[in-house]
């Protein structure tokens, strides 16, 4: 046999120090996120229709010369034409402007309605499913009871006593609405507490709070978020039937809920005055939806490639 | 190796105490474990291994009994700066190292939690060195502290747990099944690198397994299980040379070879509890056949056993 000698060998490759190496580029979750949620079409044409209602909430009142408030008794139940876009409601007042102001009522109410949720639900879930065991069962008894008590009962109840107004309203929608929240965040803190990571905090002496900020609660964000973006339509939605039954916003004051309301008795004649507000409750509506489930989607690690 | 690091009385795990579903998962076991020792437990699944484990470290808080670390009982009331101090002293490395790491930490931040919580660095600087130092004692590079725990293989995430718990100094380190998720190639991998941790460390190890061999590998001592009870305590190669109690016997009767013409004249011994024929009342307990050697029986087999020594 021919012996081949040392030096016509050389290394090309495979050192021992890139047994470890990941090629692959680093990836945070955020990021990945990111990419899945962008290979949604629909959700990412929800996100463009949302910020086009934004955009439109925050600067279409000031593209036409008319207000939301101005009446104009000559000029009522007009329809739409070059001078009023979206036309008049029955006392004169143009319902363009009121279409946008209201427009930003609707969204604060939903927006607002969802943050509070959060805040509550995140706190009250967090610490129930966490500390386990009598306080658990306490706090979510007294969240059955709440949740028990008729709603609409409750509403009208509240807007006896408060009056009616923007804060009512939205004191109304939260005052079940973060039970919903509650829950999701419960089950889910009671599935991650007895994770192996967590344990392993608690080895190292990390108290509860920290466990519950840097452990439980980043672990729980994804449905959080989508609770939360499918809170807001539910709360848009909410504040247009209570404005429909007339427990809603005092006029001259704008919502998309009370302009339907409004314009119901004369729908025969004047269609145009439901079709705005309608639309466009249901195009908000919509996009926070396909939002939420392109969220959903995107966030759930088991559709990771 | 004579002190005693780790004295364990009576320890008592039982849950739903007082409901119908009443579950003995630890049944009063007591066994000491000497400085710079690896102790074995093995058993069958569902014995009580792990609550064993977790009830050391106090994830799990003692129905009765007590844990000494170096004399001082970890159970019992605590203030919070005496319960870091146990925290510092006493670690745990996981069985699953996809559950054990979370997923929304890089590795930089899972590896310094300990130094984070305790206060162990004084700047960002001096903490990253320290991961550094961490990631480079378990055999991973620097480049893989910024990156995700799903980016490793199981073995690398091992490595990691392993980092994290060594990152507070440890003196004490309860390894619960660490291996019995990887693959073979990588447990030995594992495993060499927590015997080459207590060479350089001094580190003392309760190492939870079921897998026989690795056990016998590892362990200076090893301690058998059964039904919250511990039945046989011994040194590693007199419990493999010498079974005493007969639930052991059936163990090590159940470990497969790698070579056939013994695994086919393996015979297995089954367990069954009846053997013993203990009479009410009859007291039994641990009891020290030859040094170092204890077997849970009563007197009269205790008697029996010691003859059988002898011979």
């Amino acid at each position: 046999m021919q012996q081949i000698s040392k030096d016509k060998f050389k290394i090309v490759g495979a050192k021992a120090s890139d047994a470890e190496k990941i090629s692959k580029p680093s990836l945070s979750f955020w990021k990945d996120v990111t990419i899945r949620f962008r290979k949604n079409k629909l959700a990412l044409f929800g996100v463009v229709l949302l910020t086009l209602l934004v955009f439109m909430a925050i600067f279409g009142p000031y593209m036409t010369k008319y207000n939301y408030f101005e009446n104009n008794l000559m000029n009522t139940n007009q329809p739409p034409s070059g001078e009023h876009w979206f036309g008049t409601d029955d006392l004169g007042r143009d319902m363009f402007a009121r279409t946008w102001f209201g427009a930003r009522i609707s969204l604060f109410i939903g927006v607002m309605a969802a943050l509070i949720d959060l805040v509550i639900g995140v706190l009250w879930g967090g610490i129930s499913g966490y500390k386990g065991g009598r306080t658990d069962e306490s706090m979510m008894r007294f969240a059955d009871i709440l949740w028990g008590v008729p709603y609409l009962l409750l509403v009208i109840l509240l807007m006896v006593v408060l009056g009616q107004g923007l804060g009512t309203m939205i004191l109304a929608m939260t005052i079940t609405g973060w039970i919903n929240m509650a829950r999701i965040v419960r089950g889910q803190v009671l599935s991650l507490k007895s994770q192996e990571y967590v344990l392993a905090a608690r080895t190292l002496g990390a108290t509860t709070q920290r466990i519950m900020s840097r452990h439980l609660i980043p672990n729980t964000l994804g449905p959080i978020l989508v609770t939360m973006t499918l809170t807001v339509p539910s709360a848009i939605f909410t504040e247009a039937f209570l404005s429909y039954l007339g427990l809603g916003l005092t006029p001259p004051l704008a919502s998309w809920g009370t302009m339907a309301s409004d314009a119901l008795p004369a729908l025969r004649y004047y269609p145009w005055r439901l079709f705005f507000p309608a639309t466009f409750i249901c195009l908000t509506i919509f996009a926070f939806n396909v939002i939420g489930d392109g969220m959903r989607d995107a966030l759930d690690p088991r559709l990771r490639k | 190796m004579a002190e005693k690091l780790i004295e364990i009385r009576n320890l008592k795990q039982h849950f739903n105490v007082g409901r119908p579903n009443l579950v003995k998962a630890v049944d009063g076991i007591s066994f000491d474990i000497y400085r710079g020792e690896t102790l074995g437990l093995v058993g069958e699944s569902g014995c009580g291994k792990s609550t064993t484990g977790r009830s050391i470290i106090r994830l799990y808080d003692a129905t009765d009994g007590e844990v000494l670390f170096e004399g001082e009982n970890v159970h019992g009331t605590k203030s919070t700066k005496e319960l870091k101090k146990f925290n510092r002293k006493m670690q745990m490395i996981f069985q699953d190292p996809y559950a054990s790491l979370n997923p929304r930490m890089t590795v930089a931040d899972i590896i310094a939690e300990g130094i984070d919580i305790h206060g162990l660095a004084n700047s960002k600087q001096e903490r990253m060195e320290r991961v550094y130092e961490l990631l480079e004692t378990v055999g991973l590079n620097k480049e893989h502290a910024s990156r995700y725990p799903h980016e490793f293989s199981g073995g690398q995430r091992q490595r990691i747990g392993i980092a994290r718990a060594l990152a507070v100094e440890p003196e004490f380190i309860i390894a619960d099944e660490p291996i019995s998720a990887l693959d073979v190639s990588i447990q030995a991998q594992v495993v060499n690198l927590m015997k080459q941790l207590q060479r350089d460390k001094g580190l003392t190890y309760l190492f939870i397994a079921h897998d026989l061999s690795m056990v016998k590998y590892i362990s200076d001592r090893i301690g058998v299980m059964y039904y919250g009870k511990l039945v046989e305590l011994a040194p590693a190669d007199v419990l493999y040379k010498n079974p005493l109690h007969p639930y052991t016997q059936s163990l090590l009767s159940a470990i497969p070879l790698p070579d056939p013409e013994t695994e086919r004249t393996r015979r297995r011994t089954s367990y069954d509890p009846d053997v013993h024929e203990y009479a009410d009342g009859e007291e039994v307990q641990m009891r020290e056949v030859s040094k170092g050697h204890f077997v849970y029986c009563s007197e009269k087999e205790f008697q029996k056993l010691q003859k059988q020594y002898k011979n």
